[in-house]
């Protein structure tokens, strides 16, 4: 486990358990994420990767273990739990924009309803994350009459207008046309490199040997493999990662 | 014809007595459906309970039984509603169990990204319900509302076996004494009922087509 430079991680999962009735989908995971350090987690479907990414914002419930979120155990309900959501960002593989809301009133519900931010300035600082994911000229349409791509970009502007600590990213490209996965991951690059703290589910490899300072590879609810992506990629220690790398890396 | 003319000072008033009854206990039934709806989804177990034991009574009550009980049965413990107010309430009370089961599905017919989207931006359940979910659930219901609401307009003449000169009431005032006039008794109520529930279907209509959402 690596620190944070205040001594203590941003996100940190502790001895982890979940299950769906007798599946035992989260088994005695550990995991620590620094500040500003970029987690990709990969591994074959039903490793309980998207699970994992859920139990962070606790979207999904865990039956044993403790998550905490820059040092605050994560609430199980109410009030604090909403509090402490509205810290840690969420980017979903289908996007979930409101689909009564325009784009620009997607991005300004959370500042405007959770930061009880004026509703002027909730809009300035929206057209400028619009305009920094490259959709500011559609602010006015309704999120159904945007393409896929530019549907996540806003989905990535709406988590970051409540400047969360922590984006997840839960198979943000799995949705999309081929043609569009490359500008949803140019704004993730982007962010990564200004330092945001991210914890991606993905299958996109480029992403991870671009931007990764951590590949952490799981299989059958277990956390099998962790390593810097130039490691994991060319020399990996376990046969399952091998395997798993040999049938998604050659063709 | 010239019957319904000479009488009608007498429908109007019963046609504006139904309609003050449909209005009042359609807000009634709105607003304590839409909260029943709330309850029923809501992550507290003792108050998806109590709404579900609400639903189940008023849904599978006679709504005669209603009225009764309300007008004839809490003056027993000293309550008296009075006629009309005890008809709006009967009515109110029973239709929105109708209500909350229409909005419920629309509910559970927005995709489940939608609420844990809002969740995930630090919404709580009471926002998230209000500012996400239900302005969606209701788009999905229109249909099924205007249902609902056309039902109480014409389940508002059990109203007439309590006291109140609504429009059903007059069928045996006026053809008791003018056995002749039947057919123009009944022309006459049916398109006063139909003044009221076709603008209603109409309105639904024209709501449904303007909040229409893309998906």
């Amino acid at each position: 486990m690596t620190s944070g430079s205040n001594g203590q991680p941003l996100v940190r999962l502790s001895h982890v358990d979940k299950w769906f009735g007798d599946l035992h989908v989260l088994q005695d995971i550990d995991l620590s994420i620094d500040r500003g350090e970029v987690v990709v987690v990969i591994g074959p479907s039903g490793s309980g990767k998207s699970t994992l990414c859920r139990t962070i914002n606790r979207l999904e419930s865990i039956q044993q273990g403790e998550i905490f979120i820059d040092g605050e155990r994560l609430p199980e309900e109410g009030k604090a739990l909403a509090r402490l959501r509205s810290d840690v960002g969420m980017v979903f593989q289908s996007f979930n924009l409101f689909a009564h809301k325009t784009v620009l009133e997607n991005v300004t519900l959370g500042p405007v309803k959770v930061r009880k931010q004026p509703r002027a300035r909730a809009e300035e600082r929206a057209r400028e994350l619009l305009d920094r994911v490259g959709v500011g000229t559609q602010a006015g349409k309704y999120p159904a009459q945007l393409s896929g791509g530019q549907q996540q970009r806003v989905a990535i502007a709406r988590a970051l207008a409540m400047d969360p600590k922590v984006m997840l990213f839960d198979e943000p490209t799995s949705a999309l046309d081929p043609e569009m996965i490359n500008e949803v991951l140019d704004v993730m690059i982007s962010l990564a490199r200004e330092g945001m703290t991210m914890v991606v589910i993905t299958h996109e490899m480029g992403f991870a040997r671009r931007a990764a300072n951590r590949v952490v590879f799981m299989d059958g609810g277990r956390i099998v493999e962790s390593a810097d992506p130039e490691t994991f990629f060319t020399a990996p220690t376990t046969d399952r990662a091998k395997d798993f790398l040999s049938k998604i890396l050659h063709h | 014809m010239q019957f319904l003319i000479d009488n009608f000072n007498l429908l109007w008033d019963a046609f504006l007595t139904t309609l003050s009854i449909s209005a009042l206990a359609g807000l009634v039934a709105l607003v304590l459906g839409t909260l029943l709806a709330a309850a029923r989804v809501s992550p507290i177990p003792p108050l998806r309970g109590l709404a579900t034991f609400y639903v189940e009574t008023f849904r599978n009550t006679p709504l005669t039984v209603v009225f009764f009980f309300l007008i004839f049965g809490l003056p027993q413990i000293d309550f008296v509603l009075g006629f009309f107010p005890g008809a709006v309430l009967s009515l109110g009370l029973y239709t929105a169990a109708f209500v909350c089961e229409a909005v419920r599905s629309g509910i559970n017919a927005i995709s489940t990204g939608q609420a844990e989207a809002s969740r995930a931006i630090g919404l709580t359940f009471g926002q998230s319900l209000r500012e996400v979910v239900l302005p969606q659930a209701f788009r999905t219901v229109v249909p099924p509302l205007g249902n609902v609401f056309i039902a109480m307009v014409k389940n508002s003449s059990i109203a007439a076996g309590f006291a109140v000169s609504e429009l059903s009431s007059l069928l045996p005032r006026l053809v008791n004494a003018n056995a002749a006039q039947l057919s123009a008794v009944l022309v006459g109520v049916v398109v006063a009922y139909m003044l009221i529930t076709l603008p209603l279907a109409f309105l639904v209509h024209h709501v449904e087509r303007r909040v229409a959402i893309l998906r």
